[in-house]
């Protein structure tokens, strides 16, 4: 089997689930519990906190644990939008972010939130000069994600807080669920006041991720209950998830660390035997996130050519996953002015850092295969 | 070329006649043990300074530990080099692009070898000249430059040295003797500590735990305080009285309005066995007057009455929020407003006297015998070792997980 379809989900890391389970069968008990076990409890969970922070490469800030990236962005968008309208109702995005931000920011308007959508070019990516015309005195939230997740697009995330540092009271908001592991953000000296994590991707447990703040952001709780995570996500906490997650962490890091270059390598590889391939076209931009690749082959029905690799034990996917049952064209390919039929036969690879070399060869002589054996279905 | 050395100044202790070879030893001593995680790195000890050589470790990582230390006076980044020409042109050069936006700069060398073939007023102008060629919007201004280069030629070699960096001053702890401090947990102590261990002090602390009616947590929030604390010490033992029987029997047979007086005299009766068997020669309290009913001057009075031991109390004309500040910096304070209760807050009269008599109090007193409580407390005491190294919060037992 050759599963290219990491940015779907991963497959959890062993050490993870170990920890899961050895989590779940010691530690169980409630970490508000007054008593000793409660405490221990809550001490793990402090120090899975510490540790998010000091993996994410902060020092300061504090760390929202919630069920995945989904939570962790409406809890930044309308948590922020809740809290601020008294001092303006404009909020800027992007024409490319993920379903769980644009329906976000959809469903705002009709609390009448102006929202600006950026533009982006051919390749997904938003100028920052557009972020700074979008900026009025009456914004409050800017969120861009770090590296979009159809195209492996990388935002200029950078010069973005550097332009926002000047505007102290405009939250900015990365959905770097994508990017952790992969690709590094700046926290250090860049103004990001938000950022959202996913357990799932980096192969921790699905329902588990985390909404990092800096000190000073004041949200509006999408969940009231018992005053956990400080009153701003109550529920009681999922600690075996948590745990886990903050091992994955680690662990992606480490992966990172010692095979960047190799899986920058084999993208590099596979970007260029797309190209090479005749009816293909690749979508991606040739620098983007080291395990993204998006490609059409126009004239092919994009569920016609996954059923078929998947007959042959290589699983890749059209799109994203969340959005890959609607029939209509990709609109991120849309935001970046892919035209009708490569918009339409658009197919994602997305690699892991156990992706082999072998299998990116396989796939390919797979997808020429599949390529020659099927007819075209739609008019080029 | 990089800053690969720190250079450390001291301070007051450089006056300190006979005493200062002591000094020094401990002040070494104490820089080593707190740069113990960054494990490349060096310290030495030349005649009236010290060098940290970085190694490679991260300087403003290093400089902010370093930072830490009681008994240093200020601290540089410095470029260690040959005693050539060229070698001190390239790190005058680096050292001054390090500063970034200074758009004046002077250069003050210092020629301690005479072997060396240039004089001072030689060096100035042939090292500032080659900045001059090598930058650009750089000036020199004699008198209020934003950057001073001192340039040190010695034997074993010249010293670049930039912005001089403030160290925490004081003296060096363990220079000065020991002292017990009584350790509530609550934000004013840990600062009291902080502040006796500025003087050169090495402290150990006493806690009264008294469960039920305090928790576990209560005492793992001193232990984690004592842990934060350590930084700037080495290691801090921790004594844990058991107080719920002094507490009950105070509760039960002393008038309700002399309960919290009596309960701070048995506290400091007990402070000053654990000090006198630990060799501490004084007591230090996180007390600033007038802030609670047991801090007046009249309760002072009568709570002092009962030791003639000194009692050191930093804060006692301190306001709360100078104190608060302090907590903060010292990454206290977070840990100080977990919301346990300590045994302060337990068995709190309704009224109690703000304004007690000594007499009355000490007859009171007298009325019941708390001596074999007092024997039992101090002969249960459990004593904890916090190690400013390591992590000594309670994270063994998980450590595997993550």
């Amino acid at each position: 089997m050759i599963y290219l379809d990491n940015s779907a989900t991963t497959r959890p890391y062993e050490g993870v689930l170990d920890t899961f389970t050895r989590t779940a069968e010691r530690f169980y008990a409630n970490s508000s519990s007054i008593h000793a076990l409660g405490g221990e409890a809550e001490r793990l969970l402090e120090s899975s906190r510490e540790r998010v922070l000091s993996w994410l490469g902060v020092k300061e800030g504090s760390v929202i644990f919630t069920s995945g990236g989904t939570e962790s962005n409406n809890l930044a968008v309308k948590g922020t939008a809740l809290m601020h309208m008294s001092r303006g109702k404009h909020l800027v995005t992007t024409r490319v972010e993920h379903p769980s931000i644009l329906e976000t920011f959809q469903s705002l308007e009709s609390f009448g939130f102006d929202v600006t959508y950026l533009e982006v070019d051919a390749y997904g990516r938003v100028d920052p000069e557009d972020v700074q015309k979008a900026v009025r005195q009456d914004t409050i939230l800017v969120s861009v994600m770090s590296v979009n997740n159809e195209m492996g697009t990388v935002q200029p995330i950078e010069e973005i807080a550097a332009f926002l540092s000047n505007w102290p009271k405009v939250y900015f908001h990365v959905d770097h669920v994508q990017g952790f592991g992969k690709v590094d953000l700046p926290f250090h000296e860049a103004a990001v006041d938000m950022c959202s994590l996913s357990g799932h991707k980096i192969h921790g447990m699905k329902g588990t991720g985390a909404l990092y703040k800096k000190d000073h952001v004041r949200l509006f709780p999408l969940q009231h209950g018992g005053g956990q995570e400080d009153g701003e996500r109550a529920g009681t906490e999922n600690l075996p998830g948590i745990v886990a997650f903050t091992k994955a962490m680690r662990l992606i890091k480490e992966e990172q660390q010692e095979k960047a270059q190799e899986l920058q390598r084999l993208r590099n590889y596979a970007y260029e035997e797309l190209e090479k391939m005749a009816g293909a076209v690749v979508n991606s931009p040739k620098r983007g996130a080291p395990h993204i690749l998006n490609f059409s082959l126009p004239g092919y029905k994009p569920e016609t050519v996954i059923h078929s690799l998947g007959e042959r034990g290589i699983y890749i996917s059209t799109k994203s996953a969340c959005s890959s049952k609607e029939p209509d064209k990709s609109s991120v390919l849309d935001a970046c002015g892919v035209s009708g039929e490569a918009a339409s036969s658009a197919l994602r690879i997305s690699l892991s850092y156990s992706t082999t070399e072998t299998e990116v060869r396989q796939f390919i002589t797979a997808l020429s295969e599949v390529k020659a054996s099927l007819i075209k279905t739609m008019e080029v | 070329m990089e800053f690969d050395h720190i250079l450390i100044r001291f301070g007051e202790m450089a006056l300190k006649g006979k005493n200062r070879k002591h000094f020094e030893r401990q002040l070494l001593e104490n820089v080593q043990f707190r740069l113990g995680e960054f494990r490349r790195a060096k310290v030495k000890k030349t005649r009236g300074r010290m060098y940290v050589l970085l190694n490679g470790e991260d300087a403003e990582e290093v400089m902010k530990a370093c930072q830490q230390v009681f008994g240093i006076y200020s601290l540089s980044f410095a470029i260690h080099t040959e005693n050539e020409l060229e070698k001190l042109k390239e790190a005058v050069l680096s050292a001054v692009q390090a500063e970034n936006g200074a758009r004046t700069f002077k250069i003050s060398a210092k020629r301690a070898d005479k072997s060396f073939p240039l004089t001072s007023e030689d060096l100035n102008p042939a090292l500032g000249g080659h900045i001059l060629k090598n930058t650009e919007g750089l000036s020199v201004d004699v008198h209020h430059p934003d950057v001073e280069l001192k340039v040190e030629i010695r034997h074993e070699g010249a010293y670049v040295t930039s912005k001089d960096y403030p160290g925490a001053g004081g003296f060096p702890v363990g220079t000065t003797g020991k002292a017990m401090i009584m350790l509530s947990g609550g934000i004013d102590s840990p600062v009291a500590g902080y502040l006796t261990m500025k003087r050169g002090v090495e402290i150990e602390a006493v806690h009264f735990y008294s469960p039920p009616y305090t928790n576990e947590r209560a005492k793992q929030k001193v232990l984690d305080i004592a842990q934060e604390l350590s930084r700037y010490g080495k290691r801090i033992k921790v004594h844990i009285v058991p107080f719920t029987a002094i507490q009950q029997k105070i509760h039960k047979d002393i008038p309700d309005s002399y309960g919290m007086t009596i309960t701070r005299r048995m506290m400091l009766k007990i402070t000053e066995k654990v000090a006198r068997q630990q060799g501490a020669l004084a007591i230090t309290t996180g007390e600033s007057l007038g802030q609670v009913a047991s801090q007046t001057m009249e309760s002072m009075n009568t709570i002092n009455e009962v030791t003639d031991y000194p009692v050191i109390r930093p804060l006692v004309t301190m306001d709360k929020l100078e104190i608060i500040n302090i907590a903060e910096k010292i990454d206290t304070y977070d840990i100080s407003i977990r919301p346990y209760e300590d045994c302060c807050t337990i068995f709190v009269p309704k009224e109690p006297k703000t304004k007690p008599n000594r007499e009355k109090t000490v007859a009171i007193e007298q009325s019941v015998d708390f001596s074999g409580y007092i024997e039992e407390a101090v002969g249960n005491i459990e004593t904890i070792h916090i190690n400013g190294k390591s992590e000594g919060r309670k994270q063994e037992s998980f450590a595997d997980l993550f």
